[in-house]
């Protein structure tokens, strides 16, 4: 039996594969053994690739004559596009992260739903429960690769604001139902159960055209504060539609990495929901921030500008110091020169903290990332359950380019869009120094109590250039200290 | 002995349901820190949906079955080495205040990568 050999090697490979992903994952979870995870993980995914060329030895009889084709096909399909892909992850910029993810997902959610359309063009899939797997998985694969593409649009800036018409979510409704009746009629014709007017392949292109359809038109009117969360959702789509079309192909690696994927995905889509304080059904389905804006109660007190370097050697003489970064500061590219004046503080003796809000920057955890890049340890970057008791006992809070992760209002104002938010308790630190390009407002587009309190003074201006000044201040100082 | 795989009805739903536990737990430990990295962690390991598109391809028989098998495997493997270059990238990143320069290590990693697809 020729087979037996590959066949084994297939099963025993993919099995190792499996558990590969699940232990690289498991590493993944924690920043010591991240590192090797991935590797980990990456040894499973190319060794169950180089097996899956052993599929050659038991291709059925119709497809025998073209083998040589499909495996030059193959080659020249994992080259180009590994390819590609790899080439572009090595060079993109970490701010510009959230979008490509949306990118290599919509490419693993078309891959499933063109592993489906084979299967159906081929007519290959075997009783009603494979017939309905398969077209559901097209569905949720087809949905992932449009939306996943729109997602990046948005945050590309290739589509600008979200897109809104009346009747929007009933028409999006309509498609959907629309989509589930084609595929529902495909499995009741392919049976026998009804006659069809139109051959099976111009149903199954009406299927998958109507699914890519509607993968865009619930993606549309989403704003882009949003698009991290639905990258999220689309990523745990793509394992589920992974783990369907294993189930059609027999076999249990695609099975089991999609599974895992696809309750991880949910998972992490539940906790970025949660630090947003929205429900997922929220940020899907309504039409953030076209409410008419609440109104505002009166905020006491006024807005206090500050030179910049006056902020900075105020905290060099402080004890303590906590950094509330935010997006502001990946804009003006300013993370080097933070950590550049954070070191010249801890030379002078003081405790500098870095306080990460879950959802600071466009993806959560991005900001810790962004840190990262600029080379901060990653023991110096606190979330928020872990810090927010100390900004009481804090000389100094400094705020770089942050607005609604600091908002006081998410925790004392109850008709405010952000009320409920767990937020950085930046407010109560015995002095806060804002950095902000200018007194414009947040997202959320609300104006922040904190600027206004007696503990608060502003520093406008771009975050590089207001701390290229504070640490001019601070050397300045230093030399002094030494003459 | 026979070695072809064959999953059926109320195996399938009890590899599904491990499955997803086994997701769910392991990442429910994760901290925030970690979130990005880990959604494209996660979006890596469905890049091995590139196998199911080498298989769909290599049992391609007409014109339009390889057409989109090609495509199958050309967006999978695009999925899997893209995922995998961006994931690396950001937990090399990660490193702790310690008695190595946090850069020496950096970029170390940065070029040494076996290349793989």
């Amino acid at each position: 039996m020729p087979t037996i050999i590959p066949q084994l090697t297939i099963g025993a490979v993919d099995l190792g594969a499996a558990f590969l992903f699940m232990y690289g994952l498991k590493r993944m979870s924690s920043p010591v053994t991240a590192p090797s995870g991935i590797m980990v993980a990456g040894v499973g995914m190319a060794v169950a690739v180089l097996a899956s060329f052993l599929y050659a030895f038991d291709v059925g009889a119709a497809a025998r004559p073209h083998l040589m084709v499909n495996l030059g096909l193959a080659v020249l399909a994992l080259a180009l596009g590994g390819g590609v892909a790899w080439w572009s992850g090595r060079k993109v910029a970490m701010t510009a992260m959230p979008q490509m993810v949306a990118i290599y997902n919509g490419m693993g959610g078309g891959a499933a739903a063109a592993i489906a359309a084979v299967e159906l063009f081929g007519d290959k899939p075997d009783g009603v429960t494979q017939l309905t797997v398969t077209l559901i998985g097209a569905l949720i694969g087809a949905v992932s690769l449009s939306g996943s593409l729109v997602a990046w649009a948005k945050l590309d800036g290739v589509i600008k604001g979200p897109l809104r018409v009346r009747g929007q979510q009933v028409f999006n409704a309509l498609v959907m139902a629309a989509t589930l009746a084609v595929g529902g009629y495909i499995v009741a014709a392919t049976h026998g159960v009804v006659a069809s007017p139109l051959a099976t392949p111009d149903l199954i292109w009406l299927f998958l055209g109507c699914a890519l359809a509607f993968g865009v038109l619930m993606t549309l009117p989403i704003g882009g504060a949003d698009m991290p969360v639905v990258i999220s959702i689309y990523n745990a789509f793509t394992g589920l539609a992974v783990g369907l079309e294993g189930f059609v192909l027999q076999n249990p690696a695609l099975m089991i990495a999609g599974m895992v994927v696809g309750a991880a995905g949910t998972l992490l889509t539940l906790l970025m929901a949660k630090a947003m304080n929205r429900s997922v059904g929220n940020i899907l389905f309504t039409n953030f921030g076209v409410a008419p804006r609440h109104v505002q109660g009166d905020i006491k007190g006024s807005l206090k500008p500050v030179e910049a370097s006056d902020a900075g050697i105020f905290m060099r003489y402080a004890a303590s110091v906590i950094i509330v970064p935010g997006y502001g500061l990946a804009v003006a590219q300013g993370q080097q020169k933070l950590y550049e004046f954070v070191k010249l503080l801890q030379a002078a003796g003081v405790s500098v903290k870095f306080a990460v809000h879950p959802v600071a920057g466009r993806m959560p955890g991005q900001m810790d990332v962004l840190l990262a890049e600029a080379g901060v340890p990653y023991d110096m970057i606190f979330q928020l359950e872990d810090i927010n008791d100390e900004f009481a006992t804090t000389d100094v809070a400094l705020v770089i380019g942050a607005n609604d992760v600091v908002n006081p209002a998410a925790r004392t104002d109850k008709s405010s869009p952000i009320f409920g938010m767990p937020i950085l308790n930046a407010d109560k630190a015995k002095k806060v120094y804002v950095v902000k390009r200018g007194e414009g407002k947040g997202y959320a587009g609300i104006v922040n109590a904190l600027f206004y309190g007696d503990n608060c003074d502003m520093v406008y201006g771009d975050a590089a250039a207001v701390l290229t000044k504070m640490i001019e201040a601070v050397r300045a100082l230093g030399s002094k200290a030494a003459a | 002995m026979q070695f072809a795989i064959s999953i059926d009805g109320f195996v399938a739903i009890y590899i599904f349901m491990l499955a997803g536990f086994a997701g769910w737990v392991i990442i429910g430990h994760v901290p925030a820190i970690l979130h990005t990295p880990l959604m494209s962690g996660s979006n890596f390991v469905h890049g091995i949906v590139v196998v199911g598109g080498i298989f769909a391809l290599l049992n391609a028989s007409t014109v339009l079955e390889q057409a989109i098998g090609f495509f199958a495997v050309l967006l999978g493997a695009g999925n899997a080495a893209g995922g995998f270059a961006v994931t690396d990238r950001m937990l090399a990143m990660f490193q702790p205040s310690g008695p190595k320069p946090a850069h020496a290590r950096h970029g170390r990693r940065k070029t040494s990568h076996p290349k793989k697809a």
